[in-house]
């Protein structure tokens, strides 16, 4: 027994793997996981294909507006993955009563989500990489004729995910498994003021006034002046990552106050329980 | 011991906590120690304050009030400082069942940073005769396995003071006699520090150098088992615990 092993650093990288490795043998040995990665993209991926395959027929549609669709699809996708990602780690951790566990070893609840983010990041991975291949080979649709613009389209989404998972995270915290469905549920309440498969410009005052503070709605905004117009506002992508910048800061912040509050009240002692 | 430590393992001073601003204390001024190479018990009623005291030892909770101090460390602010030098098992938790016993442990090793993760996991699957369950997914264990289970969890980083809460529940008597005594020869060759609660007074009789009494949130009597028998005048420790809930229930009558 050595007492002179020093704490571990603040920056240690295999505290983070070892979250990962359980989450990655979670997946491998679970098809209903590997069904939540694979299965429901290709259903709304085979869905809407057939929508745009009927829409390409209707001569008024412009054809670079139609093929937008499925670049909106697989990027929604991608957006909702990354916030479940976060949030149903931290519910398996609940489910398997081994949150205890983490919250007593010697790492940070920063820890827990830096390695809630390293997952997130292999599923959306996964997720992404199997839809836009099954989007090319079905549906001609390439994701990548958004060329290097993507991948500012994706780390705006991810960054999006992230501070809703964490939110997300923070409030099953506290208000315990009641507030579970905040796991599946919180990312539609976003959807109609992200411009998805519309531009801002339809939706009602309100709406667009409300979407204006939805990094996600930039974003999608750009996809379409990408493929439809082929130029990409700059000024709105960087207010995307701007308002990204802002959620996670919240995000994290009201997940600190949460992990005090919790020390002080007990609340997460009664989890999975 | 290294610079600044105190000699006491855990210091607990005046600890008091309560869950509403009104409501009663589940741990009302508790004053504790635990020194090197020591088992000690806490025992008491359900609801005595056992779990929520263990709770803010291991920073889980912060106390209202009073320090609890490890290594010298106050657990309310520097809990990571030596999170890594202790331990806790309880068969309240688990670990997921879909991982193997060593895939659990790895994570484990992993996230307590510990280097050579593969000789430690071995050390600790010997040590709890865990090895030929090592490729087993927790979920198709036994109940008693899964104990030694966690109980192996609690080893992985090799700790100074581990925290044992009902470690032999739901273990027979005869793998209950094995782990009290692998846990005993950990505390004799390794000074290992072990605190631990238990319903089941002949064990805590046979297996603790000292015991902490607690009732309603209170410390009601400490010391080494025979010195509490001869000062109760009781022949079991069994009888000391009836003994001393009846006479606190008739005092608050």
């Amino acid at each position: 027994m050595n007492s002179s092993r020093p704490p571990v650093p603040l920056l240690a990288w295999r505290p983070l793997v070892g979250i990962l490795f359980r989450q990655i043998v979670l997946y491998r040995r679970s098809v209903p996981r590997w069904m939540e990665i694979f299965y429901w993209p290709l259903l709304d991926l085979l869905v809407w294909g057939f929508l745009t395959l009927y829409l390409k027929k209707i001569p008024s549609f412009m054809p670079s507006a139609v093929t937008s669709l499925l670049g909106a699809l697989l990027l929604w996708d991608l957006l909702y993955r990354a916030q479940q990602g976060i949030s149903v780690m931290f519910l398996e951790e609940i489910w398997s009563k081994n949150l205890i566990h983490l919250l007593i070893a010697p790492i940070t609840p920063f820890h827990v989500v830096g390695g809630a983010v390293l997952s997130s990041i292999v599923k959306v991975l996964l997720s992404s990489s199997v839809a836009a291949f099954l989007a090319y080979l079905l549906f001609s649709f390439r994701i990548f004729s958004l060329g290097l613009h993507l991948f500012f389209f994706i780390l705006a989404l991810l960054m999006m995910g992230w501070a809703l998972g964490i939110l997300t995270t923070a409030v099953i915290l506290r208000y315990g498994q009641e507030a579970e469905v905040l796991a599946w549920g919180v990312i539609f309440l976003f959807q109609p003021f992200s411009a998805v498969f519309n531009p801002v410009s339809v939706l009602p005052q309100v709406a667009a006034d409300i979407s204006r503070a939805v990094p996600a709605s930039y974003v999608f905004e750009g996809m379409r002046s990408v493929l439809v117009q082929g130029r990409l506002p700059v000024g709105d992508l960087m207010m995307a990552f701007l308002l990204d910048f802002l959620y996670a800061t919240v995000a994290l912040f009201v997940y600190s106050r949460v992990i005090t509050r919790a020390r002080q009240k007990g609340f997460h002692l009664k989890l999975g329980s | 011991m290294a610079f600044g430590e105190t000699p006491e393992v855990l210091l607990a001073q005046e600890v008091r906590k309560r869950y509403t601003k009104d409501g009663p204390w589940a741990v009302d001024g508790i004053s504790l120690d635990l020194r090197r190479g020591e088992v000690v018990s806490i025992v008491g009623p359900n609801g005595a304050g056992k779990s929520t005291l263990i709770q803010m030892m291991l920073g889980l909770l912060v106390p209202d009030s009073g320090t609890i101090r490890i290594f010298g460390t106050d657990m309310a602010t520097g809990r990571r400082k030596v999170a890594h030098r202790i331990n806790y098992a309880s068969t309240d938790l688990s670990l997921p069942y879909s991982l193997t016993v060593r895939e659990n442990l790895m994570a484990y090793a992993l996230i307590y940073n510990m280097s050579n993760i593969r000789e430690r996991i071995e050390k600790v699957l010997v040590t709890l005769n865990l090895e030929p369950f090592r490729d087993i997914r927790v979920g198709r264990l036994s109940t008693g396995q899964v104990a030694r289970m966690g109980i192996a969890k609690a080893l992985i980083n090799d700790p100074e003071l581990l925290f044992l809460d009902e470690p032999t529940a739901t273990l027979d008597p005869e793998v209950s006699a094995q782990l009290r005594a692998t846990l005993q020869g950990m505390v004799r060759d390794r000074n290992m520090t072990l605190l631990y609660t238990s319903h089941n007074m002949r064990e805590v009789e046979r297996f603790s150098d000292r015991l902490y009494l607690m009732n309603r949130g209170r410390l009601v009597a400490e010391g080494t088992v025979p010195a509490l028998m001869t000062r109760f005048d009781t022949e079991d420790l069994e009888a000391l615990f009836l003994q001393m809930v009846q006479r606190e229930r008739e005092s608050d009558e």
